[in-house]
């Protein structure tokens, strides 16, 4: 786990970050000058980062090379250098990042032609793939935390984009609170690590994890484990991902599906050393995946807006990644390589969504299409591709990532291991279910569409990424696990990959997995393919399905616990003030300006009374002295 | 004739001053009550004086006389330029000074 320091073409890996960040400040602030090129620079930018990228990991050859920039912050005992660490892990980010980031910005060329404010749009993304490239590529957990804010801010202005939507506009601000949640976990993870240790570079705090008290290290890795719930959409901060795609369709494929809400995952498996340390955190990652990637699932197989059933889908897959992470050395490259292949055919699927949905006129209920196959036909097959990876269809991407997924899971052997394995092949059963009905009342069936609407294919602008993430989401899994091996790749990161003893052959997984799938495709066929799907949703339904829809009452649950409470909490807080604090100030003022005004009253003005007064006063003052000489 | 006589006598003209001053409207009367109740005071300097044996509350007599000269001077003046601006001698009418 030596760094050295880089050479050749990897000294100059800070331009990743520059790149794309120029872009954005170009367009930001070039204004509307920039308004005829800037979605071709935006993408320029980015596909220019790709290809530095991929020399740079040629270069590699599994070292880990730190690349030392400049003091970022020297107070006291604080000193943070502003460094990147290049290494097999954050090269297989930076990939994943440009490399569908690239195709996603030319997609949107296409998708967002006719918005006045396309330029902006680019200048967003621009800014979000230099936020996550500064997330994957520092060295430090401050550069990090910068990059974590800034794709989270990214986020937020690009889900609302089209803010003039209030559902648009609350979706981004719900997304951004509860992202905060998260952020404050992972801020106080590095406050605790600079406490404790003194340090906050990647290698100063794993060299030194083991000197910690196990509460502190259990502490830090819960902390940190909330930082990569907010960001990654899960359990229970999991609600504000499938609102988030109220953004238009390509920020949904690369923030909200392959790119962005897999930090979390990032930041676990980053911080292996941590989680080594600390088996409870690390169980609870474990049950933080389970308990996700079924919650997605469930949700997902009811939903009828076809985005919302992919982002759930997504909830669910990273549920998938969390569990592999959280299983330990065995897991690390199994949810890695899941992550990577999910982001081809995440991204792939949303990119198909959004071309249906630019066909039909931005309509995203799934029982007003049907009948979409013959139309659409390089959608039709790209987006099939994508769906039969995502499925774990045999030899396809999906199959080859989560099937190991599900063999590390098994390989824990004791009853837990079953557990898991056994949740995470009735979730494999459920994603067939929920992605076959998708592909069911979208692509086939009777047309069910609004008056009006004459689906087109997109223009190649658009269909040419989804064709290359198509490649990509067939190709991936064998690739990444067969071809060269993921795991060979992140030994430098991971160490040795231990021989694994199998408790469950992985034959006989793969063979369950795919049973499972294909009752799930049956059943799904069963409920949606034979039938004819209502144009309105029914509404005399279990009480599953209901629970289904609402997400199994998330957002009710957080209103319930958290929102009412606060709401609560504010009013009582505006009354006291009011009230209490404005009200003794005010009531003391009013106390004395009455009883002046009062006593001003006894200044009459004639004469005769104040001689009175004095008379009296005269007579209190001898009285007292009377009694005091007397007594 | 034991000097308890004059200390009543100071009482009562102590007294008839102060209750004149209280329920006269009459500028002049209320000053001439003033007056009253100054050497009703003088009366029992005077008295305590001659009971002591000294010369000292024979003195702060004299002072009170010349001081209530003066307060004569200046308080005809306030009646009569008063009476000349209200056409009233009466207290009661002279009551700006309040609130």
């Amino acid at each position: 786990m030596d760094t050295a320091p880089a050479d050749g073409l990897i000294t100059s890996a800070w331009l990743l970050i520059a790149l794309p960040l120029a872009g954005a400040a170009v367009l930001l602030l070039g204004g509307r000058r920039t308004d005829r090129w800037g979605h071709l620079l935006g993408t320029g930018t980015v596909v220019a980062a790709f290809v530095l990228g991929l020399l740079c990991t040629l270069q590699l050859d599994g070292r880990r090379l730190d690349v030392e920039l400049f003091t970022f912050m020297a107070t006291g005992s604080l000193d943070v250098q502003a460094g990147l660490l290049f290494d097999p892990l954050s090269a297989v980010f930076v990939l994943l990042i440009t490399g569908v980031g690239a195709l996603i910005h030319v997609y949107s060329i296409g998708y967002m032609a006719h918005d006045p404010r396309r330029r902006r749009f680019f200048a967003y993304l621009n800014l979000f793939v230099a936020a996550m490239l500064l997330l994957v590529l520092g060295d430090n957990f401050v550069a990090l935390y910068v990059g974590w804010e800034g794709v989270g801010l990214a986020s937020y202005l690009l889900i609302a984009f089209w803010h003039e939507r209030p559902s648009a506009a609350t979706a981004a601000k719900k997304a951004f609170i509860m992202n905060r949640v998260g952020d404050v976990g992972l801020a106080l993870a590095i406050f605790l690590m600079f406490a404790q240790l003194g340090t906050v570079a990647y290698d100063g705090v794993f060299g030194a994890v083991g000197t910690l008290a196990g509460g502190t290290v259990t502490a830090i890795g819960l902390l940190l484990l909330l930082g990569a719930c907010g960001k990654s959409g899960q359990f229970p901060l999991q609600a504000w991902l499938p609102d988030a795609m109220e953004g238009p369709t390509p920020v949904s494929a690369l923030i909200h599906a392959a790119t962005m809400v897999t930090a979390g995952v990032y930041l676990i498996a980053r911080c292996a050393p941590i989680y080594d340390e600390t088996p409870t955190a690390r169980a609870v990652v474990l049950a933080v995946g389970a308990i996700t990637l079924m919650i997605g699932a469930i949700a997902g197989c009811a939903q009828d807006d076809i985005k919302k059933v992919l982002a759930y889908s997504t909830v669910s897959q990273i549920g998938y990644m969390f569990l592999a992470v959280g299983l330990g050395p065995v897991g690390y490259v199994a949810g890695l390589a899941h992550l990577l292949t999910h982001g081809f055919f995440k991204a792939g699927l949303f990119l198909g969504a959004g071309s249906v949905m630019h066909a039909m006129n931005d309509e995203v209920d799934m029982r007003r299409f049907g009948g979409l196959a013959s139309r659409m036909k390089v959608t039709f097959v790209t987006f099939g591709l994508g769906y039969l990876a995502l499925i774990g269809f045999p030899f396809l991407s999906g199959f080859y990532t989560k099937d190991a997924i599900i063999e590390a899971a098994f390989d824990r052997g004791d009853g837990w291991g079953y557990l898991l394995g056994g949740v995470a092949i009735l979730a494999a059963g459920l994603t067939a279910f929920y992605m076959t009905r998708l592909m069911l009342m979208t692509f086939f069936g009777r047309p069910r569409w609004e008056p009006g609407v004459h689906p087109h294919e997109s223009p190649s602008v658009m269909t040419a990424p989804m064709v290359l993430l198509a490649v990509g989401s067939v190709l991936a899994g064998f690739l990444l696990v067969v071809a060269f091996p993921l795991e060979a790749w992140l030994t430098p990161v991971f160490g040795e990959p231990e021989a694994a003893e199998h408790v469950v052959a992985p034959l006989v997984v793969s063979i369950l997995v795919t049973v499972v799938m294909a009752l799930g495709v049956l059943t799904a066929w069963l409920f949606v393919g034979r039938r004819e799907v209502p144009v309105t949703a029914p509404v005399r339904v279990s009480a599953v399905t209901r629970a289904a829809r609402r997400a199994l009452y998330a957002d009710a649950v957080n209103e319930s616990l958290f929102m009412r409470p606060g709401q609560w909490l504010t009013r009582a807080l505006v009354f006291v003030d009011n009230r209490g604090v404005d009200g003794a100030v005010n009531g003391l003022a009013a106390t004395l300006g009455g009883s002046s005004s009062r006593l001003g009253r006894t200044q009459t003005g004639f004469v005769r009374s104040y001689a009175l007064s004095m008379l009296g006063g005269a007579v209190v003052v001898a009285g007292a002295l009377l009694a005091v000489t007397a007594g | 004739m034991s000097l308890t006589n004059y200390l009543v006598l100071a009482a009562i003209l102590f007294t008839i001053g102060a209750v004149g001053v209280l329920v006269r409207r009459n500028a002049i009367v209320v000053f001439m009550c003033i007056e009253l109740m100054l050497n009703s005071v003088n009366l029992t300097l005077v008295t305590f004086a001659r009971a002591s044996g000294t010369i000292d509350g024979q003195i702060i007599a004299l002072f009170v006389m010349v001081v209530a000269a003066a307060e004569v001077v200046i308080g005809l003046a306030i009646i009569m330029s008063i009476y000349r601006t209200r056409r009233s001698a009466s207290v009661d009418d002279a009551n700006l000074l309040k609130y």
